[in-house]
């Protein structure tokens, strides 16, 4: 465990990616072959089940440390990370002990069975036997959410080179259906593994672009698409078997039971690319549609009535049982436009092109997006490969502005994390009335410096206190920007936003200069 | 009539007629130790300790109407007693003890417990009333030894050096920077210093500490001047461009906010070293249960929360709000800072 904890500790230390690489590489040198598998699984949130609930690790933590819980509970708000409070308020331990990674994580799974009064006992041996950040790492073991800025690309590149294996192999056997209870390193990271025949490819994801849509150049060298606001994902045939991936990795096969035609649809040795929509009478729905699907259990034949989905392909990654990644653009389009062609269907849509021969006649093109429901526009070289994970330089998403309106930030709350300790997370009202009726939460968009301002006015305007959240004087005004908008009943305001952040402080504006409700009911008409 | 008061000026005895720490001019002020929180402008009279005179004398730039005594003399102002008693925050800091008819009240200012190697070691003083700070008043707040901390900042300047980086290590021109030259390595190479740092630092070495060489960074200098060296500099310079002079670097911060790695990874640091100046939470009750108070009043920091676990605890404990800045510390130190470079 103390390898383990130090690799963390280096991890966190650093937030350069050739630091964190370097760090990762010597720690897979010495590991134990276990500990190294459950390493990479557990850095990209494959952490073992969760056997002991929180809230009973807090009051244990409590308990041991002979503290009231409201003083945990405190702690726990300036903290902002419930491993870490633990760790932080128990004494010291009596002796401590090295039991490697696997040890303990094996410890952790045997709880499963076993009685609370059992679980307890349990815990506290192990509180008694860990110091500093070996208890911290245990304790996440538990709670889960170790967010040390390691990727998926990242781990890719560190096991590339301590396996001496080429990072597109790697990438290509980290994802799909791996778990560490049953895959051993050598099979996961050696082996060509032709077992696991659901495995996706790593999506290729884009930058959004930098500058001016001229600066690429000659316009006749791209593709240009629409881009959907849906889930990005991946959809594979083989072997008579179908496999639905999201871009999460998850498998989601059964969420899109009217995907099942594209058995029929697709050719033993097929993965296409594209994005899962609700899609009608040739449009796509909007998001809040989907979002009614996501997370449903079981899906009624109403609700697929209701919320049809399609899959909106855009691209070929693996064309009779070959993976043709390296294939140029024009040659995969080629084949999914034939694909498409031979056998409609509903549930597979081609994502169109735009014809366009002038910046300026995409740029027009652009300006209809949200007629389409889309995001913006997609910008792919015509020439270019499919690679893996986020990339510069073939793939661009060129979005939209989106929605703006003034607020009045009339809550506070301090942030997680990085941020604990700070004002980071606000609530925001618009005019009804004299009255400010609250309409969203946003928590970025600041840089470090304004969030220090606002913290430290904040921490001066404040008119009342409860836990964590401080109302505050309604004085300060912020443009908040937002993709979408939906009727809610859950909401005092009617409505809700879709990926609300603030998009700048306004201070010049006045508190009886921001929007109203009004003027969001508008946008509610004319966009939702 | 109580013997110490908390009014809109700052802690007041009216039976002296003089202020402990005023935040608003005042005729006679009773000063604590040199931050800039607790040593402020615009009194007619200050007191103080001795060691801690120079250093108040040349950030308010007082001429005659600062007097000092000795650790643990006393002082008869208006048939009040007065005396200093070391509060181990800072070299020179100091609780004041104040005696009336038998009534003893203390006011630490800000303290710590734990031995630095440099500050007259704080201690505890019996009274029927105590002011204590609370600025890490949460049971998360627990320092490792000085010793472990300064092995890590040791081992991380070695590695900087072996990486071909500068190592830079933020912490507070008064107080912590010295600590950090007192008990840091100073044989593994060059030690450079921020102005705000050195005029400070020479302060203290004309009343006879004795610190490691120093070096002070000057505009002119290139980087190859700061090849393994270690540059202390005060946290206002984080982010500021001054720093860039020695890119590539590792920052450091010593402070006892970066026991959370919240905090730590906010402030952008690579490394952050839990070295405070204040009480951790087990200190802060230590302190309190050896004055033997009956009646506590918690100033700056986790006031609230302190005054009710001490409540819970069976104490007369409430929270008396100040001007002196627990909360903000980081912004108070920073405008100190630029108030030393000035
Ligand atoms: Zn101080
Ligand atoms: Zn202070």
């Amino acid at each position: 465990m103390k390898r383990f904890a130090q690799l963390f500790t280096e991890l966190d230390q650093t937030t350069k990616t050739l630091d964190k690489i370097k760090a990762l590489v010597s720690y897979f040198e010495v590991a134990a072959t276990q500990d190294r598998i459950w390493t990479i699984a557990i850095l990209s949130h494959r952490r073992p089940r969760r056997t002991v609930s929180a809230g009973y690790l807090g009051t244990w933590a409590t308990e041991r440390a002979g503290l009231p819980m409201w003083l945990f509970e405190e702690s726990y708000s300036v903290v902002g990370d419930l491993a870490e409070t633990i760790s932080l308020v128990l004494p010291e331990p009596d002796e401590r002990s090295d039991e490697t990674l696997t040890f303990w994580i094996n410890f952790i799974k045997s709880l499963e069975p076993m009685s609370i009064e059992e679980k307890k006992e349990k815990i506290n041996w192990a509180w008694h036997r860990l110091g500093g950040v070996d208890r911290f790492v245990f304790n996440k073991l538990i709670t889960g959410g170790f967010r040390v800025g390691v990727s998926q690309q990242l781990m890719v590149k560190a096991l590339a080179k301590y396996a001496r294996v080429k990072e597109n192999v790697i990438a290509h056997r980290l994802m799909g259906n791996w778990s560490p209870e049953t895959t051993t390193y050598e099979t996961l990271v050696l082996t060509e593994d032709t077992q696991d025949i659901s495995r996706p490819y790593p999506f290729y994801l884009a930058y959004a672009l930098e500058g001016t849509v001229e600066e690429l150049g000659d316009p006749t060298e791209w593709q240009a698409e629409r881009k959907w606001d849906g889930i990005r994902g991946q959809v594979i045939v083989r072997n008579g078997e179908l496999f639905v991936w999201s871009r999460g990795e998850e498998l989601v096969t059964d969420k899109y039971p009217e995907y099942a035609a594209f058995l029929e649809l697709l050719p033993n040795g097929t993965a296409l690319d594209g994005e899962i929509l609700p899609f009608r009478d040739g449009l796509p729905l909007s998001f809040n549609h989907l979002q009614t699907r996501i997370g449903r259990k079981s899906i009624t034949s109403k609700l697929l009535q209701e919320v049809p989905v399609a899959f909106v392909a855009y691209d070929v990654l693996e064309w009779e049982g070959a993976d043709v990644r390296s294939w140029p653009l024009t040659t995969r389009r080629e084949k999914l436009e034939a694909l498409a062609a031979t056998k409609p269907h509903p549930v597979l849509q081609l994502s169109p092109t735009i014809n366009f021969s002038t910046w300026d006649q995409l740029r027009e093109a652009r300006t209809h997006s949200r007629e389409y429901r889309s995001e913006g526009i997609m910008l792919k070289r015509k020439d270019s490969i499919y690679r893996d994970g986020r990339r510069r330089g073939d793939w661009w998403k060129w979005k939209i502005d989106p929605f703006t309106i003034d607020a009045v930030m009339i809550y506070a709350m301090s942030g997680h994390g990085r941020r604990a300790n700070l004002y980071t997370d606000y609530t925001f009202a618009v005019w009804s009335g004299d009255q400010l009726v609250p309409f969203t939460k946003a928590y970025s968009g600041l840089t470090d410096e304004e969030i220090r301002e606002v913290d430290r006015w904040v921490k001066q305007n404040t008119t009342e206190r409860f836990g964590p959240v401080r109302s505050v004087k309604p004085e300060l005004v912020f443009e908040i920007a937002f993709e979408g908008i939906a009727k809610s009943t859950r909401h005092k305001s009617g409505i809700a936003l879709r990926f609300p952040r603030i998009h700048r402080w306004r201070k010049d504006k006045a508190v009886a200069e921001a929007n109203t409700l009004q003027d969001l009911q508008q946008l509610l008409n004319t966009h939702g | 009539m109580n013997l110490l008061e908390f009014t809109a000026k700052g802690i007041y005895c009216p039976a002296a007629d003089v202020y402990l720490d005023p935040w608003q001019p005042v005729k006679k002020a009773l000063i604590t130790h040199g931050h800039s929180d607790h040593a402020r402008w615009g009194h007619e009279q200050y007191l103080c300790t001795t060691p801690a005179e120079p250093i108040i004398k040349h950030r308010l730039q007082l001429t005659d109407n600062i007097q000092s005594v000795a650790f643990g003399e006393t002082v008869m102002i208006n048939g009040v007693q007065f005396s200093f008693h070391p509060a181990g925050h800072i070299p020179g800091s100091a609780q004041i003890r104040v005696e009336l008819n038998g009534e003893v009240w203390v006011f630490s200012g800000d303290y710590k417990l734990q031995h630095d190697g440099l500050s007259e070691p704080f201690e505890p003083v019996r009274c029927h009333a105590f002011i204590t700070e609370s600025t890490f008043g949460l049971p998360v707040y627990s320092w490792p030894s000085q010793a472990d901390v300064f092995d890590e900042v040791n081992r991380w300047w070695r590695k900087s050096q072996e990486e071909g980086k500068v190592a830079v290590l933020a912490g507070y021109a008064l107080g912590k920077s010295q600590r950090i030259l007192k008990n840091v390595d100073a044989t593994l190479g060059k030690i450079m210093v921020h102005g705000a740092i050195e005029t400070v630092t020479n302060i203290f070495r004309e009343q006879g500490m004795i610190l490691p060489p120093t070096v002070r960074v000057l505009p002119e200098m290139k980087r190859a001047d700061f090849e393994g060296a270690l540059v202390i500099c005060p946290p206002s310079a984080i982010g500021s461009p001054w720093l860039r002079k020695f890119e590539p670097f590792s920052l450091g911060i010593a402070s006892g906010w970066m026991g959370l790695r919240g905090t730590r990874r906010r402030r952008g640091a690579d490394r952050g070293f839990v070295l405070s100046d204040h009480a951790d939470w087990r200190e802060l009750n230590q302190a309190v249960r050896e004055t033997g108070a009956e009646k506590v009043f918690v100033t700056h920091g986790y006031s609230e929360i302190f005054a009710r676990w001490l409540t819970e605890h069976g104490l007369d404990a409430r929270e008396v709000k100040t001007q002196y800045e627990g909360e903000l510390s980081e912004m108070a130190e920073a405008t100190e800072d630029k108030a030393l470079e000035a």
